[in-house]
Formats: structure tokens, sequence, C-alpha cells
């Protein structure tokens, strides 16, 4: 009888890696069908070209660093940044930039920096970004929401998104779906209250509480979100600081609903990207803070730094920025936030030397 | 209902428990053999009382505590001693130690044994006698590493709360809850004894997990009127672990690196309170626990009362054990159990649990993917640590930033590997890192005592050759001052009266009155004496235990002290010998023909000497010389006044001397030279004494140099001290032979070996007055002339000799060897003038 020598513990959760990723790509559905039912097929499009480059880059990387690549892969963090990122681009983006900006974010984003676990950026930000910067003017062309359309007229069909996005001659190019986002509309106004805004922009006349298809998305986030915590994958910290911090500052600006108000914290709230950034993107494992204190601070700044760029900023959105330049600071917040251990008066510094 | 704390962190894992507790507690047949390890527990192994052969009875103790931390052990059962070797024990490393192997009779023959008396109560023993009575029965925590009971149960502190373990909390495991459940009353008692050690605790808790109802209802009706409260709370690991415990019983937490003690809290488990019932009630000694046999691997998931000792395969093999099946076999549970690799392993005391897992229950782990940083172990964390960073930094082996996340204030739970979705070996980087850091820490407590001790020797090795340089120094100055000093004496013309003198005012000034002699000759025997005994109590207690070399050494020592002793004793009988002696002056007034012209003539000669003397102080100005000269002066003074007084009463009929006065003169010269000896010789036999001593500082120089060279042989440690030894005695010797040398080169010393011998030379100094007076001045001449020659002969020999040895003496006894010389040239020209 062979007695294997295994240290303890013997036991172990059914969870793994694996199950975690299928979890928060499960929990992104009520999101994506949003996106879909306001904003046609190019999302989903998005992402399956993502996924598709994604799995095709981390197969060739680990080829390349001679790993067993079915076993890597099947970890699905490259489909979950994968997806991420075809989340977050514009529905009918041109197939290159999902192409340009997946590749990035796994070969340069993940890989350069060692792969899962390594990363300090959030890759699929890291992507989103450098598209945003080379490609402005396809990644701001988001297409209007159903209700804007006027009567009869619909989204393109699967098949008709499929060319806008291969650029193949025949259709329509995106430019004629492209709308202004509830944040672009805001940013350019000048002169309304925001009371008079929301009546005559029929972006916000034909919404409930935000902009118009938008707060459905943000919504279908939320709801993926809130499943997420619920199956313990990450804790509230970071969302709840995060949505909280941008509320409090949108509060603090709403300046009365004056034609110089920044927008209301409901708008803000589920407006562009902030509840998809809220609960897939800053908490991100690996690029995030470690201790439950450290998460707080950094979705606390997160909130801040969204505010701030989308009120004096001159991008459309403000996600994908403040997280990357919190991953730059969350080393920093990780020394200064360990945990008080059990056993002792308070908690120490990483940097600290004995006691 | 008493509040209890949230534990944190903490996990779920599955159960499984209600597979062994369908059967009441079990007992196997004996096995063939127990194996019985002598270090079950944390602290010293204890010491052997038996031998291979020996018939033991059950309950017998085979080895004993050995200093406070360490417990005994005792046979199971009544058989024999087959064997006392190393074997393999349960351990993580799954090493072996020194074990006994018992064969068992099958008689199970109890050893006497008795507990307290039933007719009184445990309360009306003190705590110390119960406690004395738990450290002999071999008591140690039987939930974890196994802790010493009675150590535990004798805190410095006060305690104020005791805490009954009976959580429970790892999978599988169901012994303690087996043993509430059949034995509640018995563990009852046993909280009550503790209790009662511990001095009457304000509180005494019975921590249990809400999953265990039925042990909590059969302790109930026993606990119900005392103080002791039975709390339940949430099931979830590692909830039993002691730390846990007191913070979910009492919302405190044991400081870091602390011991609950420090917050007076005393924690002990269910079965340890039952071992002291059957120790304190029965005089049980811990021989059997409850173990649970379990696992899908095993047929039958029970509890059984074991028998320490017993093989591992013992219970498998009446368990329906199917190996095939096995994955891993485990003492202990799932979560900080460790596998086994031999099932001959036997059962301990802490072996609460034998886990036969089967492929489905604990498959091979998968290999580990990277962290992801998720967190969740941080989640688990009871000691709310950060287990990723702690892995990380583990990794890197940053001992640092390991330190600084208070990696040692993990417990090895194994909560964060539990959840770890990338299935990493947690608790493995831990315990590994701990090991790093501990023997960093360990070599470097080490190195820094190597190179405090390396400084200290070179400080101490530079300290003595500054110190032998000095002696250098101080002796090469004495021995040229000495070289000047008798250079110098040399050159000056003396006559020998001068010469006498001058010996007599050293002899004062280097000698102390008799009484002062005798005194410290006194000190010195007493000392010797003790030095002595304790030289002979050394050699004593060396001659038991010590090396042969010791011994060597300590014999050396008690001859050495013998001969000093020897040498004081009879220095000491010298002293008497020499004070005691009759009077010179009496002597001479004895052996004088005609007293009164000799007196007379004393008188004048001392008198001549006085003036002399008186001058030379006026000349001299150096003051040693003069204070010697002074101090010369009185006893001249003194002499004359004896001298004086012997002549008033010097009866007036006394005959005169019927000498020429010339024959006279001579011979009253020669007398007073040898008056002037013996009158040193009284105050101090110095030359002789000097050389005696120098022959025994030669004796004990080379005795010294031989220890010396076999200690430098033997690279003995006492090499320095010898060495030191050495050279004292050197610089001793130095001394008495300048001494000496200062005494021998005059030259009433040298002609004269025996120079000490006053009445001797006085008789001699008579004979040859008696001879001169009868002799032609020609007959004297010649008479000279021969001594002298034979004293330059005898000069001449001790010259060369001394040459030959390069000895310091070489150039006094050159000027010496010169001065008879030219005494005997004038001599031969005197003679040579009678005959024209
Ligand atoms: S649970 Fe595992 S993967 Fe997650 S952070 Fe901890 S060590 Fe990393
Ligand atoms: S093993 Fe250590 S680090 Fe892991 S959960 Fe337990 S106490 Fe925390």
């Amino acid at each position: 009888m062979a007695l294997l020598k295994i240290t303890s513990p013997h036991a172990h959760t059914a969870q793994s890696t694996a199950s975690v990723m299928r979890l928060v790509l499960l929990a992104t559905i009520p999101g994506l069908i949003a996106l879909t039912l306001f904003f046609g097929w190019g999302s989903l499009i998005n992402i399956l070209l993502a996924g598709s480059v994604a799995v095709f880059c981390e197969a060739a990387v680990m080829h390349l660093r001679k790993r067993p690549v079915m076993f890597y892969l099947g970890d699905n963090s490259a489909l979950v940044t994968a997806v991420l990122l075809g989340l977050a681009l514009p529905p009918l983006a041109p197939w290159w930039v999902v192409v340009i900006g997946t590749s990035f974010a796994i070969l340069i984003a993940k890989h350069l920096y060692g792969g899962l676990g390594y990363n300090p950026f959030n890759p699929a930000m890291v992507g989103y970004v450098v598209l945003l910067i080379s490609f402005p003017v396809q990644m701001t062309a988001w297409p209007a929401p159903l209700p804007l359309y006027a009567e009869g007229v619909s989204p393109p069909e699967f098949l008709a998104s499929l060319q806008i996005v291969f650029g193949l001659p025949g259709v329509e190019t995106v430019d004629a779906f492209t709308a202004a986002t509830p944040l672009d509309t805001l940013r350019q106004n000048s002169g309304l209250l925001i009371a008079q805004l929301y009546e005559q922009d029929p972006l916000f006349s034909l919404a409930r509480w935000a902009g118009a298809g938008w707060e459905w998305v943000n919504l279908g986030f939320l709801l993926g979100g809130c499943f997420l915590l619920y199956r313990r994958v990450f804790t509230w910290h970071g969302p709840v600081a995060m949505l909280a911090s941008l509320s409090l500052c949108a509060a603090l600006f709403y300046d009365g609903g004056s034609s110089a108000s920044h927008g209301s914290p409901l708008m803000h709230l589920l407006s562009g990207g902030t509840m998809l950034g809220a609960f897939f993107i800053l908490t991100d494992p690996v690029s995030s803070a470690t201790s439950n204190r450290g998460r707080l601070i950094f979705g606390a700044l997160i909130g801040v730094l969204i505010f701030i760029i989308r009120s004096w900023g001159s991008y459309p959105d403000a996600v994908a920025f403040a997280v990357l330049l919190m991953n730059f600071a969350a080393p920093l917040i990780d020394n200064y936030t360990l945990p008080r251990t059990y056993g002792h008066k308070k908690s120490r510094r990483a940097t600290e030397k004995k006691e | 209902m008493r509040k209890v704390w949230d534990l944190i962190g903490g996990v779920h894992p599955p159960e499984n428990k209600h597979q062994s507790v369908q059967l009441p507690i079990g007992v196997l047949p004996l096995p063939e053999k127990l194996v019985i390890p002598l270090n079950q527990h944390i602290g010293a192994p204890a010491k052997l009382l038996v031998a291979t052969g020996d018939r033991v009875l059950k309950g017998q103790e085979l080895a004993e505590p050995t200093g406070l931390v360490s417990v005994g052990v005792h046979a199971p059962t009544s058989g024999t001693i087959s064997d006392i070797s190393e074997y393999p024990i349960p351990h993580p490393s799954g090493m072996a130690a020194r074990s006994i192997t018992l064969i068992p009779d099958g008689q199970e023959q109890w050893v006497d044994h008795v507990g307290i008396d039933t007719t009184y109560s445990f309360q009306d023993y003190s705590p110390a006698k119960l406690l004395e009575m738990i450290r002999h029965a071999g008591i140690a925590g039987l939930g974890g590493a196994g802790f010493p009971s009675a150590v535990k149960l004798s805190p410095r502190k006060a305690i104020t709360t005791l805490i009954i373990n009976a959580s429970e909390c790892e999978p599988y495991i169901t012994a303690d809850d087996m043993l509430m459940r059949e034995r509640a009353e018995a563990i009852v008692e046993g909280v009550q004894i503790l209790s009662y050690i511990l001095g009457g605790p304000e509180e005494v808790l019975i921590g249990i997990e809400d999953n265990k109802p039925e042990a909590r209802a059969a302790l109930e009706p026993f606990v119900r009127d005392t103080h002791i409260q039975l709390v339940s709370f949430p099931t979830r690991y590692p909830s039993g672990g002691e730390k846990q415990l007191i913070q979910i019983l009492t919302g405190r937490e044991v400081p870091s690196g602390g011991l609950p003690a420090d917050i007076g809290i005393v924690c002990q488990n269910v079965g340890t309170a039952f071992a002291v019932q059957k120790a304190i009630y029965f005089g049980e000694p811990l021989i059997s626990r409850i173990t649970t046999v379990t696992g899908r691997a095993c047929a039958t998931n029970r509890n059984y009362e074991v028998l320490i000792g017993t093989p591992i395969a013992h219970l498998l093999a009446h368990n329906g054990f199917d190996e095939h099946d096995c994955s891993r076999l485990i003492m202990g549970g799932p979560m900080m159990g460790f596998t086994l690799t031999d099932p001959d392993i036997p059962v301990i005391k802490t072996t609460n649990c034998i886990l036969a897992a089967s492929r489905e229950e604990s498959p091979t782990p998968p290999p580990s993917q990277p962290c992801i940083r998720c967190g969740m172990c941080a989640e688990a964390c009871p000691a709310s640590l950060l287990p990723q960073q702690l892995f990380w930094y583990a990794q890197s082996h940053n001992h640092e930033r390991l330190e600084a996340h208070n990696l040692f204030d993990c417990i090895e739970c194994g909560a964060c590997s539990y959840v770890c979705p990338s299935n990493i070996p947690l608790v493995q980087y831990y315990r590994a890192s701990k090991g790093e850091i501990r023997k960093q820490a360990q070599e470097k407590i080490k190195s820094d005592r190597a190179r405090a001790r390396f400084e200290f020797q070179k400080a101490r090795k530079e300290q003595e050759e500054m110190a032998k340089a000095a002696k250098r120094e101080a002796r090469k100055q004495a021995a040229e001052q000495a070289k000047a000093m008798t250079a110098e004496r040399g050159n000056k013309p003396q006559g020998s009266e001068d010469i006498v003198k001058a010996a007599m005012a050293r002899a004062a000034e280097s000698q102390t009155s008799p009484a002062e002699q005798q005194a410290r000759l006194e000190r010195g025997i007493a000392r010797a004496e003790s030095h002595l005994h304790t030289v002979e109590k050394r050699l004593e207690t060396i001659r038991e235990e010590g090396s042969e070399q010791q011994q060597e050494q300590a014999r050396a020592a008690v001859e050495d002290a013998r001969r000093r002793l020897e040498d004081a004793r009879r220095k000491r009988a010298q002293l008497d010998e020499a004070t005691g002696s009759p009077d010179t002056d009496k002597v001479m007034a004895r052996l004088q023909a005609g007293p009164r012209e000799t007196l007379e003539k004393k008188i004048a000669s001392c008198k001549e000497r006085i003036a002399v003397t008186r001058q030379k102080i006026a000349d001299s100005d150096d003051e040693t010389l003069k204070a010697a000269l002074t101090s010369g002066l009185e006893k001249q003074q003194a002499k004359l006044a004896d001298a004086q007084q012997a002549l008033a009463e010097l009866p007036d009929n006394t005959p005169d001397t019927p000498v020429t006065r010339e024959t006279t003169d001579a011979a009253a010269n020669a007398i007073a030279q040898a008056q002037a000896r013996a009158a040193a010789t009284r105050d101090l036999p110095a030359e002789e004494k000097l050389r005696q001593t120098v022959v025994a500082l030669e004796g004990r120089i080379e005795k010294a140099r031989a220890k010396l060279d076999e200690a430098r042989a033997g690279e003995s440690e006492y090499v320095n001290a010898l060495q030191a030894g050495l050279e004292k005695l050197q610089d001793k010797l130095l001394d008495a032979q300048q001494q000496l040398n200062a005494i021998a080169t005059q030259p009433s010393a040298v002609d004269d070996d025996s120079g000490d011998a006053a009445s001797s030379a006085i008789a001699r100094a008579q004979a040859r007055v008696a001879e001169l007076a009868s002799m032609s001045e020609e007959d004297k001449l010649r008479e000279t002339v021969t001594s002298l020659k034979s004293r330059l002969e005898k000069a001449r020999i001790k010259l060369r000799e001394a040459e030959a040895e390069r000895s310091e003496h070489v150039d006094s006894l050159r000027t010496a060897a010169e001065k008879l010389q030219v005494r005997l040239t004038e001599a031969e020209q005197q003679l040579a003038e009678y005959h024209p």
C-alpha cells in the first residue's frame, strides 16, 4: 500500500478557480441581455470575437511558455477578460478594434507581467484604454438605445450587425445608428437646468430614472453583481465603497439641478459603465487591494476619480482610467491596511520591521 | 443564555461525523504488541525505569517525568518488555523516537493503585497533592499538542475562567462527542477537580458546538447544580482552536505570543478532564484513550477505547480496512491531521482519530494554480491574517514581510487552504517559512554568540600579551638593576667589616622581626593547610567522575599543596630554631677566655664602627642605603649598649686572657666577623633560607613546566592559567636568586657554604685565634696564602659553573674571584718580603 504523504488540510472545497470564473461569466448575463435588448447584437458579437481571440492568445502564450495549454485554459480567466472587454466596448465596434484590444489585454497586460495572478493592471481595462486612446472615433460611436429609434425603425439584425462589424459592403455603417450617451449629453449641456434637460432630451425623457437603455444595462450588471456577492465570489467592500463615494460626489456637486450641475447621483449610478465597473472590474482580485479595509479605500477613491474624470475630463467615461490609476496605488494601500491579527492590539504595517 | 461571540473567518467543511456515532464506544482485543514512545507530548522525554526483559504490570510506570515540562508513561497492560529502541512515532515528519515495546501477556494484571480515599472528597486534598497525582498519572493534553496537564494547571497568574474544550470542530472526529455521551458524569467530576485545582475560577465553561445536542443533553443533568455552564455555539471550523474558543466564549483574545493564562484563562480538553477524574478517584494512569476510527476505507466507523501504544494496523484490521480504496491514512482530522506512511505506528496520548480516507473522499489534490488573489483565504482565516500575502512572501522568502504580516500568529488551521480555489497548499508554505525563520533566528543567535566569544577571547589574549610583555620588561629591568647594583658593589673597595655591616643592614631591611615573621609563617601554614584540604576534596570528586587528565592534575595539585605545607612548616621550625638559639653574645662570652678584655675590645670596635657608619650615612645620598645604614647603626648601638652592660656586669675576678695583643686583635676581628654573621643569621638564616627557597622554586618551576607542556599537548583550556602560574614562579625564583646573589657575593658568605652556623663559625674563629697565637708571622702569612688559594680555587670553580649555566651571578662571582686574586697576590707579596 502506497500511503501518500500530504500535508493538511486533507479536505477541500469544491470551488476552483475555473468555477469562480464561471460564476463571473454567469453573472454578466443580465447585463448582456440588457445590452442586447437595447443596443442590438453588437455586444454579443464583441464577446464572441474577443473570447475567441483571447483563448487563442492564451493558448499561444502557454504554448510558447511550454506550459500545459489545456490546464491553463481551464481556469477561464482569459475568457473573463475577453467578456469584460467585450461588454465595455461599444456595440458594433469594428472587428479589428476588438481584436487589437483583446490581444493587447491578454498578451501585454496579462502575460507580459507573468500571467494570471501577477498582472498589476486589470487587463480588460488596459485593452480598453489603449483602444480609447488609439481609436477615439470608433470607441465613442455608441449606437442609440432602442427607445430612441423612430417608429418602425429597428436596430440592425444579427447578420446585419456582423456585416457592420466586419465592414462588409452593402450595409450602412455604424454611424447611422449612433447617438450621444447620457454622459455625453450632460457634458455638452450648456444653459439648461437638469429638469429642463430631462424633459427636452428624449434620452432622458424616455427613461425611467437615468438614461434610456443605459439604466437597464446598469441594473442588469447590478443584479449580476449581487449574485456574485451572494455567492461570496468577492466581498462587498470595493463595490459599495465605489458606489457610495460616486453618489456622494454627485450629490455634493448636484448644485440643485442647475445648468452647471454634473448630474444627479442616480444618473451617475445608472449611466455608462458604473455598475459594470463596480462589480466586475474593480473586483478583479488580482489588481485590486488585498484586505477589506484596503478595498474600501480602493473602491472609494475609484468612485471619486470616476466622478472627477466624468465631470471635468474630456473622455466619455471614466471607469477604465479610474481603475487603472488605482491599480497603481493598490500595493501602497496594501502596505498600510493590514487587518488586525488575532491577539494583536492594532494592525501593523507591511513595511514594519520586527515588533 | 450566555452571550457567545462570533468566530472570525472559519469554514464549513462537510462534517462527516454521523458515521462514527452509530455504535457505542467499543473495546478491541489486545494487540500482539504495544509500542509506547517515551515522548508523546511537548517537553522533555520521560526517563526510562525498566529494562528489556522486565515483566511489568498494567499501570506500572515505565518511564518517569524528567523536569517540569514532562510526563511519565505507563504500561497499558501487563506483559513483558521485549525491546527498547528507536521506533517510528506519529509525527508529521515521520520521525522515529525511543519507544518501549511491550508484549502483553493477556492477564491484564493491575499494579497496586489507589485514588483518593473515597470517604473524603477531593477537596480534602491540597491542590498541590492533586497536581502531583495528575503528573504521576502521565496526563498530557488529550486534545491538541499534548502539553503536560500538570504544567498547564499550575499557571503563574490567577485564573478567572476555566474553559473545557468540547468543541471538536474537526470533521469526522467524534471521540469527545462519544465520551461525553457515555461518560458525562465522570467528565463533570473531572471538571470539578480541575476547577478546584485552579482555585475555583469565577467561571467554568464547557464549550460545545451546536452539532452535538446528544452530548450536551448527556452533560446537562450533571452540571445542573454546579457552577459549570454549558455553552453552545454555531458549528464552524476552527472553533475548537484554543484561541478561537476563548474568543467565542469570552470575546477576549490571547495576546500574540502569550498564553491563555495571561488573560486569566485555562483551557482543557474534555478527554483530559476524564483522564483527571480517573487518576484522582482511582489512581489510574493515562493508559488508554478514545479514538475515532473512520473514513470510507474502513467498513466500520466507530470509536474505541484504545490502549496507548496500539499499532494503527491493529485498529484498522478490526474495522474492515480496505487498503486498496485508501488514498491516505490520516492521524487526526482532515483539516489538521497528518498523513501516516507506516500503519505500524502506535496510538499515542494525542491520537483522537484515525481517518482512512477513500479515494473518493480525499482524491489526490490537483496541481495548484496561480493565486488569483481572490481573498477567499483571508475571509476564512480565523486569525485575520492575509494568507494570500503570506503566500506571496513565502514564495519569495521575504522573511521580514512575513513577520510583519504576523506569520507566527497563523495557527495552521488550514481554513485558507481549504477554501483556496487555486488549490494552493498554503499551510505547507507557512510551515516551511516558519521553519526557515526559526532556523535563521537560531543561527543568528549562534553566530552572535560565536562572535562574542571570539571577540572576548581576542581581547583576553591581547590583555595577556600585554601583561606578559609588561612582566618581561619588569624582569629585564630588575635584572639590569641587580647587575648594576652588584657591579657597583663589586667595584667598591670594601673591607670585610663593611660587607658584614652592609649584609646586616640588608638583612635588617629585608627581614621583619622574628615575631612578625612567625605570624606570617603561621598564616602561611594555615593557608597551605586549607588549600591542601580543598585540593584533596576536589581530587575526591574528580576521582568519581573526572577524566584521567583531570585526576592527574588534581593529584599534582594535592602534591603541590602538601609540599607547600611542608615547606611552610619547615620554615616555621627554622625560625623557631633561629630565634630560640643561644644569643651569640652569650656564646661568645662562654667561649671567650678573657671576657672582660674581649668586651672592652668589642666596645671599642663597636664605637669605631658606629663612627664609620655615621660617617657613611653623612656621606651617602642614596635614601635606601641611608635607611639601611641607619638601621644598621641602630643595631650597632644596641650591641654597644649590650656589650657595655655585659662589661659592667662582668664579675671583677674574671681572669684576663693570656694572649698577645696582636693575636687578640686578629682573633677579635675574626670573632667580630663571625659574630656579625651570627647576628645576621639570627635575624635571618638568609642565605640558607634563600637557597632552600631557590631549590624549592626550581623544583616547582620544573613541575609547572611539565604540566604546562602537557596542557599544551592536550590543548587544555588551562594553558593560560598554567602559563601565568609558571611566570609567577619564575618571578619568585628570580627574586630569590637576586636576594641570594646579594648575600652570596660577600666573601664571607661565598667561602663558607654552611655560613649560617654561627656557633661553628665562632668556634672555628676561636680555633684560629688560638692557632694564630701560636704561629709565627710567616706561618700566618703562609696559612693565609693557602687559605686564599683554596678559596680562589673554589671561587673559580663556581664561576666556571656559573658561566656554563649562564647564570646571572657570573659577574658577581667574577668580581669576588678577582678580589680574592688581589688579596692572594698581596699575601704572597707579604710572604715574599719575609724571604728577601
Ligand atoms: S484563496 Fe487561494 S487564490 Fe484566493 S487569494 Fe487566497 S491563496 Fe490566492
Ligand atoms: S492556516 Fe493560518 S493563514 Fe490559513 S486560515 Fe489558518 S490561521 Fe489563517
